[in-house]
């Protein structure tokens, strides 16, 4: 496989975790196992930070949990010739008990979503206490004073009246920073922080990293970041070890590792990204660097709307509303979109960006009228598509189809792709007869780049990117006139992400399709956008052609969301 | 509406195509996969399988049938031999299925003052074995001796038909009028089996669809459905069974039906109605009203499927409950009439027999009833756990 190990990473000294031949297998049933890890090796020196970085499945986090010994009992193996070595000890060997004392005092962990992870009955600052009671033994006023301290520290605004917050009282990233600041409580020796970014919005990442990076040098601690996006760790990482299918591929000092990648799945994790300053005609996808081919048409595709462009939907003023019952009488208005007014011209593509809760997918879900708009019109082919009466609207229903953002959650589970890609031919009576409709149905499967013999399988037999594909074959049954890409993408790992997004372009060059395209991946929007919309608290901020809006961003609010793209390693 | 019943008529069928593939395993493939690994859920299905076979069986008369034909001993013992055998021509043997005078003497010799001490003798001796000739000083000191020679000369003649005497025992014993309990029991599952699944069946039906309709539509319609909801539910069962019992007045198999079916649907109403909130926020639904599917197409062909283990395994929740209702029921005397049998018929005669010390129909009834929701209920558990193996301990990397 020309996997590359150039041997474990040197360090100075003794480091401070050393992981030797790690193989972690779970039991899929009585005669089925699954390797996980398969043997790998790293050290994590003192006073730096790793980065692990994989896709999914790649074993990353797996790794990160046997270490604190949180694999499930019942159906995980650690092979008993596997070390992983702290302070002297095996903790694979450890007894739960003495383990347990290493967990939060030296060794503490902050997970992905602080929204499950913070129990929502108690205030932070009784959870922060808790930690301070288990492991530091302080109580009362000792305790409270430091969890206060330690909320200034995480960078909490007034942290005396914020201890006694509930957790839902808090925003996304405050949760966060509370998550943090209960981890680096007992002052650990190691903090392992697993995706604690990728639920947030790319200006609260920003902070959050940030915020790791400099409690890192303060506290003296050495930090395990596992992430899947490369671009992430290039900012904070001394070390970087890339791993695959339960394998490391790569492992070295960062520089070494974004500067001269020796592996071609390291190089494609690298390339596959969008990146800011360059648009390819098609993006470069792993497939061509394991194959050896490297980038195929790299030349750079002109962006951007004119003024003569046809236009296909005309949208003005849209406003919705939700309400929420206060009292027994009253309602609350929320308005989550306002005054939104756009063009969308045919064959291109609209990127719709911003933060959650700016009211990007509350847009595209109101124009294709699964939520009904509050005001406003969106004029299609001389008709304005809100107002109609919802019998007349059928026969405009499949001109706009959507892919959302979870391929998982979007396709019926209990239908064949067969059912899944001739139900909407059966209802809006596309094709002559059944036969006619299914094959349609071989040849759009053929067009997303699917074998024949998915028509008969179910949709858990697929993979995230193929189950996209599936629910872009949907929409083409019904050749619709303009797709709305809800975060379409977002949910893929990077080297899917490429091949999807290559897929969208092909298919928007042959069919001609207009596309809104909804994400709060500023790179991604970039790439595939002829014009871009900015979004907060459900207004338009900017909207613009996408080059201009990149090189010359006109409102603060713009410059500060790019200022947080993550800019990779910078030398 | 024709456009609207065919809009779900259920997932389109698509055309076969001659590729060669493998048939991916469906959801309810992998489930019963699972269920045949659990010995224990196995076991359990083979045992209620096996009720209901019985009770399919009685149903259609092919067993149990002849359960009313008495043996002319009240309340008698699963010691008890019964006297007439297939072979022996009787032509009393078979007694009218409306007739039943208790004590009816069709055989003489039972109703015979020893008969008893016959019957004990006849247990004690090894039959067809060669009998002990008599002795003189046998016959001077027992003054029924001659009867006995009689009744031994009679045996070496009847030897062969003794030996069928033994397979025609009540092993169960026999009832007040002398009807044998196995045969009883038998005749009883099937009143009590049926009434289970099929109340069962009626409430599912109803708890299903409204909260389906709750749970889908919202607003007006789930404010409505659930205040319907709090009506049913603030009443104790018992008590709205018996109202409605009394309302009803006819009693019988289907009134009984009728009431446990349309008391019973509020627990189903209320998961089936969380089940359909939830789905209907799903993006697989909202994909389904973005390619243009009704809401019953909706409701019905894409969220349905994907509630189904829900409501099997509610259905077969109820089942266990109604079968025990219905003995409850028959016990009170709010059950079957007393022409039919049911398990709880039979409960309550055995409350006057066993101040008697007659504890067989008892057992009998109460042994099949336990036996069965004994395994009707790890089965439950078993279907659940096959259908939603998320539920039985979770497990993630």
């Amino acid at each position: 496989m020309g996997t590359i190990q150039s041997g474990v990473m040197q360090s100075n000294g003794d480091p401070l975790v050393r992981v030797r031949n790690l193989r972690v297998s779970f039991r899929l049933d009585r005669h089925t196992s699954f390797d996980a890890v398969k043997g790998i090796s790293f050290d994590i020196p003192r006073n730096k930070t790793v980065a692990l970085v994989g896709e999914s499945g790649s074993g990353k986090s797996v790794t990160s949990l046997a270490m604190l010994g949180l694999l499930p009992p019942e159906n995980s193996i650690i092979d008993r010739t596997s070390e992983i070595l702290y302070g002297g000890r095996n903790l694979v060997t450890l007894p739960i008990g003495e383990l347990r004392k290493l967990r939060g005092a030296d060794i503490s962990m902050i997970f992905q979503e602080p929204m499950t992870s913070l129990n929502p009955v108690f205030t932070v600052g009784w959870q922060l206490e808790e930690v301070l009671r288990l492991h530091m033994g302080m109580r009362g006023r000792a305790a409270r004073k430091r969890a206060i301290a330690l909320l200034g520290e995480v960078g909490i605004p007034e942290p005396e009246r914020r201890i006694d917050a509930y957790p839902s009282q808090l925003s996304g990233g405050q949760q966060q920073r509370v998550m943090i600041a209960m981890a680096i409580a007992c002052e650990p020796k190691l903090l392992i922080a697993d995706e604690p970014t990728t639920a947030l919005d790319v200006t609260i990442q920003k902070q959050i990293l940030d915020l790791i990076a400099a409690l890192q040098k303060r506290l003296q601690m050495s930090v395990l970041f596992i992430t899947h996006d490369l671009a992430v760790v290039g900012e904070i990482a001394d070390y970087v070890v890339v791993m695959r299918n339960g394998e490391i591929r790569e492992q070295g000092p960062a520089r070494a590792i974004f500067e001269s990648p020796q592996d071609s799945y390291t190089k494609a994790l690298l390339l596959c990204r969008p990146r800011l300053d360059r648009r390819p005609m098609r993006l470069p996808v792993i497939d061509d660097f394991i194959r050896g081919t490297g980038p195929q048409h790299t030349e750079e595709r002109p962006r951007g709307i004119g003024a003569g462009d046809p236009i296909v939907l005309d949208v003005k003023n849209l406003g919705k509303s939700f309400y929420s019952r206060e009292g027994i009488f009253g309602t609350r208005e929320f308005k989550a979109v306002k005054d939104v007014s756009f063009r969308l011209p045919k064959g291109k593509t609209l990127g719709l960006v911003g933060e959650s809760g700016s009211g990007k997918t509350t847009v595209g879900l109101t124009l294709m009228r699964l939520h009904e708009a509050t005001s406003g019109e969106a004029i299609f082919e001389g008709r304005d598509l809100l107002s109609m009466p919802p019998k007349e609207f059928m026969r405009y229903k499949r001109r706009i189809q959507i892919i959302f953002q979870n391929p998982y959650a979007s396709l019926n589970p209990r239908f064949t792709v067969g059912q899944i890609l001739v139900e909407p031919m059966h209802i809006h009576g596309i094709g002559t007869s059944a036969q006619d409709r299914t094959d349609k149905a071989f040849e759009l499967l053929a067009k997303v780049g699917l074998p024949e013999v998915s028509f008969y399988k179910y949709p858990h037999e697929f993979s995230g990117g193929q189950r996209q594909r599936i629910a872009i074959a949907r929409c083409l049954t019904m050749q619709p006139d303009i797709l709305i890409c809800d975060e379409s993408v977002s949910a893929l790992d990077v080297s899917v992400q490429a091949q999807v997004l290559n897929l969208l372009q092909d298919l928007q060059d042959e069919f001609r399709m207009s596309y809104i395209f909804i994400s709060h991946d500023l790179a991604v929007v970039k790439y595939i956008s002829d014009q871009v919309m900015v979004m907060s608290e459900g207004e338009i901020v900017e909207i613009a052609n996408s080059d201009d809006i990149y090189r010359h961003p006109k409102m603060p609010y713009t410059q500060r969301l790019l200022a947080s793209i993550p800019k990779g390693w910078h030398g | 509406m024709a456009t609207d019943t065919a809009a779900i008529a259920g997932a389109p069928r698509p055309a076969q195509r001659d590729i060669p593939h493998t048939v991916s395993p469906g959801l309810w493939t992998l489930a019963w996969r699972r269920l045949r690994a659990d010995k224990v859920g196995m076991v359990s299905l083979a045992i209620v399988l096996a009720f209901i076979v019985m009770m399919i069986l009685s149903g259609l008369g092919l067993i149990a049938s002849d359960w009313q034909r008495e043996v002319g001993v009240n309340y008698a013992p699963p010691t008890f031999l019964g006297p007439e055998a297939p072979a022996t021509p009787a032509p009393e043997a078979v007694v009218p299925r409306t007739a039943a005078p208790a004590g009816s003497n069709y055989q003489s010799k039972i109703v015979d003052p020893i008969g008893d001490v016959i019957a004990s003798l006849k247990a004690g001796k090894v039959p067809g074995g060669p009998l002990p000739p008599e002795t003189a000083e046998e016959k001077s000191v027992d003054p029924l001796a001659d009867v006995m020679s009689e009744i031994r000369a009679d045996k070496q003649v009847e030897a062969k038909a003794e030996h069928r005497v033994r397979l025609a025992t009540l092993p169960f014993g026999g009832d007040k009028w002398g009807r044998d309990v196995l045969k009883k029991t038998i005749k009883g599952s099937e009143t009590s089996i049926f009434v289970g699944i099929a109340s069962a069946v009626v409430a599912t039906f109803i708890g299903t669809l409204l909260g389906a309709l709750a749970g889908y539509y919202g607003a007006k319609v789930d404010d409505f459905l659930n205040w319907f909801y709090s009506v049913f539910s603030s009443m104790p069962p018992l008590l709205l069974i018996l109202a409605v019992a009394a309302v009803l007045q006819h009693k019988g198999i289907v009134t009984i039906i009728l009431i446990l079916g349309l008391t019973g649907w509020t627990g189903v109403f209320r998961l089936i109605r969380a089940e359909y909130l939830k789905h209907k926020a799903r993006e697989y639904v909202q994909a389904a009203d973005a390619i243009g599917a009704s809401n019953a197409r909706r409701m019905f062909v894409h969220i349905f499927p994907n509630v189904s283990h829900v409501v099997l395994v509610q259905l077969s929740i109820l089942v266990v409950g109604f079968i025990k209702a219905e003995v409850i029921l028959s016990f009170l005397g709010f059950g079957v009439p007393v022409d039919v049998v049911s398990w709880g018929s039979m409960l309550n005669e055995a409350q006057n027999e066993l101040i008697l010390g007659k504890w067989w129909q008892l057992v009998a009834a109460g042994t099949a009833m336990a036996l069965l929701v004994t395994a009707f209920s790890i089965f439950t558990d078993s279907l659940r756990d096959a259908l939603d193996p998320r539920l039985k301990g979770r497990t993630g990397a």
